[in-house]
């Protein structure tokens, strides 16, 4: 009967839609939220259901959306472990007390500026913020030795920046924390006033260094790495500056055990597999990143944590990101 | 039994004259017939229930937004700068929607209607550009306009240094333009099929050009149509994020992503959330404004127009299409095909995107299916009942589409983790968000499609004594149909990219290929996102290729057409049709004995 064919329809996708539903429930595996990729992060967990057994589900999205969605779930959460890129994003969660603490032993493999006062996130790899330059266009020694140089007017025109990138936000609040407020409304007032050209993202920046579309830019250590994997970096080079300033901001990206798991000593267990030797040295060959473990040697041509004594900063602090969001909309550079 | 029929007489064969209270019908087609007859409790119930459902997003913004005190909210919300940025994001909108009406009317004529060589390919690679994800349109249009890009490499040897800035305005404005316009082809499309082209013929009959005709005659009539898939577009661009952001042109959007990025500030991003959607709310608003305004043609007959010869103007206008083609789809299929060739190099995993496209496909059909049936009361009550319930409930509507998509995705976590547990983070969640956030694609083709079929036929059948329920299912929605069906696919299309609820609602571990494409681009690889996003718009032209060659010759009125052996009243013979299967059989008490005619049925005098 052509008339009920539709009824029909709703009544069998009602049925399937409670069937799916009555399947789902609440899972018996390891669900991770990660704010970082699978290429960068997937062949690790793949490692770790195969050393350990435990069966793990991984949600992929940008580190703000999955901490956001980590938020949002609130007391009846879906994730057991949460990874983002960033340790302000895991600041805000771990502020809201969506983070149980993790063990002291993990902890302690990990310098206490990579890890949360608290116990209740540990960084996971490092990476170094550094300027990138064209080796055709700027010869090394005309580079400045501290951030503080790009004020000046001779590079009016020729720099690149991401004020809308989270690694960008987290250097400025170092440059914040350290310094000062008005030192770093200063630099950042000094720079805008030589024009940079606004990037959306780190490695759009390298690419066009590369090519010579501009000078210099503020990244990431690794991106040039990855570039020339691709063969796509050009004529770009890294400079990093070292002694202590906010230019050589070392942020880590970061894990933690989501409070409310009912799987808590699985997602402990994953965040310690992440510390271990193994997946160190995955980092530093893999990602071009660097190890937060100290006895874990870098990557080839990578930037050591010894070999370039970070500012002192204490990370947790960088969770003050709406302070660096305030400062940048007021100055008009966001 | 084929009963062969006037065109065009068969709503007055039915003997349903004009209602008193309506002005005589003009030549052009008359005012919206304002019909404030009770509607079904059925419908009005669905409506508001949609409705409901559908605002959804507003209530968490309101939530949200409520955790900031009113002060701060206010000083959040009325600033210079949200002032500035609104009207850059108006400004944008305003650009974007021109833009996209002055492609979109000349494209949907010519491929509803010309004599166009290769015109169903045409059809079919002038809608395509809707596949493509705003931020692949993006990255082309960079790598093809941009200061570095293919334009500027060729122009180089000639001694062009420099190309006008792209980046900022230009290059937001190309972007959204290039892969928005197909939203008003497809409804001025699907409005043209429907138009009565006796009045056209009786225009031309009476001496007008063909110029004439199309500017006095065709084109009033196409203001609903134009004003729906405009309305498509802006709400389109004001909510969107990616395309802005690559190309560095600061919006209203954009500070919203700024705050939930950079700071996790949710309750920040809810107030400017809502202002947004207060001033979307506004666009629509004035969209019905210009709809009610809008003369609606009669649509008396349903049967096809004959196409247009265009005599020397035929090779001009290909070439014109092809030139759109070539900027709208082949520039970002080429910047793919490019990417394809270097990431090849790291080899392709053709299993997990292939799995990732049926994964896509799921999603979008179980969404756009959804979405058109929820949007059918919605459109109908608007189209049939007008009044206060039905505004409200189509303005409710589009509150999905008018905030950005990520605001939407939180929302539903936060409903999802707290009442729809044992949905959340399945298909059918995803499924949902795509109802709540691309529901006014469906009520906009629908109800443009219900305003052009006369109301006078459901009349005509339940004064026959059919149901309301056999009614819509016998006569409404054979009538309907392409519009259903171009509302299925408009949705389809936008929900294969669709990103934020992919991400964030979908099951975990389950990616689609906008996941795919994402989670390449997002670090940079963007070699590696090529296969992903060339099957993405692959799957995307199927359901488009359907559409346009359905929508051609081979529709069920076509057929009917044939089978009654004149250019008949294709509405007459779906209502014919209808009510001739079964006919009328366990109604009504009031039946006629079998054998004998109800008083005015179909028995039109040949």
């Amino acid at each position: 009967m052509p008339l009920r064919r539709p009824a029909v329809a709703a009544i069998t996708a009602l049925a399937l839609a409670v069937l799916g539903a009555a399947c789902s429930g609440d899972s018996t595996e390891l669900t991770v939220y990660s704010g970082r990729t699978q290429d960068l992060v997937g062949p690790l967990l793949q490692r770790f259901e195969e050393e350990t057994g435990t069966e793990v589900k991984v949600r992929y999205g940008d580190s703000a959306e999955v901490a956001g969605a980590v938020l949002e779930e609130g007391d009846r959460p879906r994730a057991d472990v949460l990874l983002v890129q960033d340790a302000g994003n895991i600041g805000q969660v771990a502020n809201a007390g969506r983070l149980v603490p993790l063990r002291r032993p993990v902890l302690e493999k990990v310098p206490a500026q990579f890890r949360s006062p608290e116990g209740l996130w540990v960084g996971l790899s490092g990476r170094a913020r550094v300027v990138v330059y064209n080796t055709e266009k700027v010869p090394e020694s005309e580079l400045p030795p501290t951030v503080d140089g790009f004020t000046d007017p001779r590079w009016k025109g020729r720099l690149a920046w991401a004020p809308t990138n989270g690694s960008f936000q987290a250097f400025v609040t170092a440059f914040r924390v350290m310094e000062g407020e008005a030192a770093a409304r200063k630099w950042l007032e000094g720079v805008e006033a030589n024009d940079p050209r606004e990037f959306p993202n780190n490695s759009a920046i390298v690419e066009a260094v590369g090519r010579g579309e501009v000078d210099a830019g503020f990244v990431n250590h690794y991106y040039l790495y990855r570039l020339r994997a691709e063969g796509r970096a050009g004529e770009a080079e890294n400079k990093v500056f070292g002694n202590g300033d906010p230019g050589s901001l070392v942020n880590v990206s970061a894990a933690g055990v989501v409070k409310g798991t009912d799987r808590a000593a699985d997602a402990r267990r994953l965040v310690e597999f992440l510390l271990n030797d193994e997946s160190q040295r995955y980092f530093a060959e893999r990602t071009y990143e660097i190890p937060v473990v100290p006895t874990v040697q870098g990557g080839a041509g990578v930037p050591e944590i010894t070999s370039l004594p970070p500012p002192e900063v204490d990370l947790a602090k960088l969770d003050d990101a709406k302070g660096t969001v305030d400062l940048l909309t007021r100055l008009g550079i966001l | 039994m084929a009963i062969p029929v006037r065109p065009g007489h068969l709503e007055d064969d039915l003997g349903v004259p004009p209602a008193g209270d309506e002005p005589p019908p003009s030549p052009l087609g008359r005012r919206r017939p304002r019909r404030r007859g009770r509607a079904a409790p059925l419908t009005v119930l669905a409506a508001v229930a949609v409705a409901a459902l559908a605002v959804l997003p507003l209530v968490y913004l309101t939530i949200r937004a409520s955790e900031v005190g009113v002060a701060e909210a206010a000083d959040l919300a009325f600033t210079d700068r949200t002032l500035r940025l609104l009207l850059r994001s108006l400004g944008l909108a305003a650009a974007v929607t021109a833009t996209a009406i002055a492609i979109g009317v000349p494209v949907g004529w010519l491929t509803a209607r010309a004599e166009l060589p290769g015109r169903r390919t045409l059809t079919v690679l002038t809608a395509l550009p809707l596949a493509v994800p705003s931020y692949v349109a993006a990255l082309a249009v960079i790598a093809t306009f941009g200061p570095r890009g293919t334009i500027a490499r060729w122009l180089g040897p000639l001694g062009v240094e420099e190309l006008p800035e792209l980046y900022g305005f230009p290059g937001a404005w190309l972007a959204l333009s290039l892969s928005t316009f197909p939203y008003v082809t497809l409804t001025v499309r699907g409005a043209l099929r429907r138009l009565d082209p006796a009045l056209e013929e009786m225009s031309r009959s009476l001496g007008a050009g063909a110029w004439a005709t199309f500017r006095r005659v065709t084109l009033p009539q196409l203001g609903p149509a134009v004003a729906a898939g405009g309305l498509l577009v802006a709400l389109y661009t004001l909510a969107d994020f990616g395309a802005v952001s690559l190309l560095r042109y600061d919006t209203f959007t954009r500070v919203i992503y700024v705050q939930y990025r950079g700071s996790l500030d949710r309750s920040s991003a809810a107030v400017l959330a809502l202002v947004l959607a207060a001033v979307s709310l506004a666009v629509v608003t004035g969209e019905g404004r210009i709809r009610s305004r809008a003369r609606q043609g009669s649509a008396r007959s349903a049967r096809l127009a004959r196409p247009v010869p265009l005599g020397r103007w035929r090779l001009p206008a290909a070439a014109g299409l092809t030139l759109l083609v070539l900027a709208a789809l082949a520039v970002p299929v080429a910047t793919l095909v490019t990417w394809l060739v270097v990431g090849s190099r790291e080899g392709v995993d053709l299993g997990a995107t292939v799995r990732a496209a049926a994964h896509s496909a799921q999603a979008a059909t179980g969404g756009a299916l959804l979405a058109v049936l929820a949007a059918w009361p919605v459109a109908l009550l608007a189209d049939r009942h007008p009044g206060p319930l039905a505004r409200w409930s189509e303005r409710a509507a589009y509150a999905g589409y008018a905030v950005p998509g990520l605001v939407v995705a939180l929302s539903l976590v936060f409903f999802g983790a707290r009442v729809a547990r044992p949905l959340y983070q399945t298909v059918w969640m995803l499924v949902f968000a795509y109802l709540v956030l691309f529901l006014p694609q469906g009520v906009g083709a629908l109800r443009t499609t219900l305003g052009q079929v006369s109301p006078r036929l459901e009349e005509a059948s339940r004064s026959l004594g059919v149901g309301r329920l056999r009614t819509a299912w016998r006569v409404l929605l054979p009538l309907v149909r392409p519009g259903a069906v171009a509302a299925f696919a408009l949705v389809f299309l936008t929900a294969m990219k669709e990103l934020p609820a992919a991400l964030l609602l979908g099951p975990t571990g389950w990616d689609t290929l906008a996941t795919r494409v994402w989670a390449s681009t997002s670090e940079g690889f963007f070699a590696r996102a090529a296969p992903a996003a060339l099957l993405l718009m692959a799957v995307s032209s199927v359901p488009l290729a359907f559409l346009a060659l359905r929508g051609d010759e081979s529709t069920s009125h076509g057929r009917d057409r044939r089978r009654a052996g004149s250019r008949g009243a294709a509405g007459g013979a779906d209502l014919r049709r209808g009510l001739r299967r079964r006919d009328l059989a366990p109604v009504s008490p009031l039946r006629p004995p079998p054998g004998s005619r109800p008083a005015g049925s179909a028995t039109p005098s040949p």
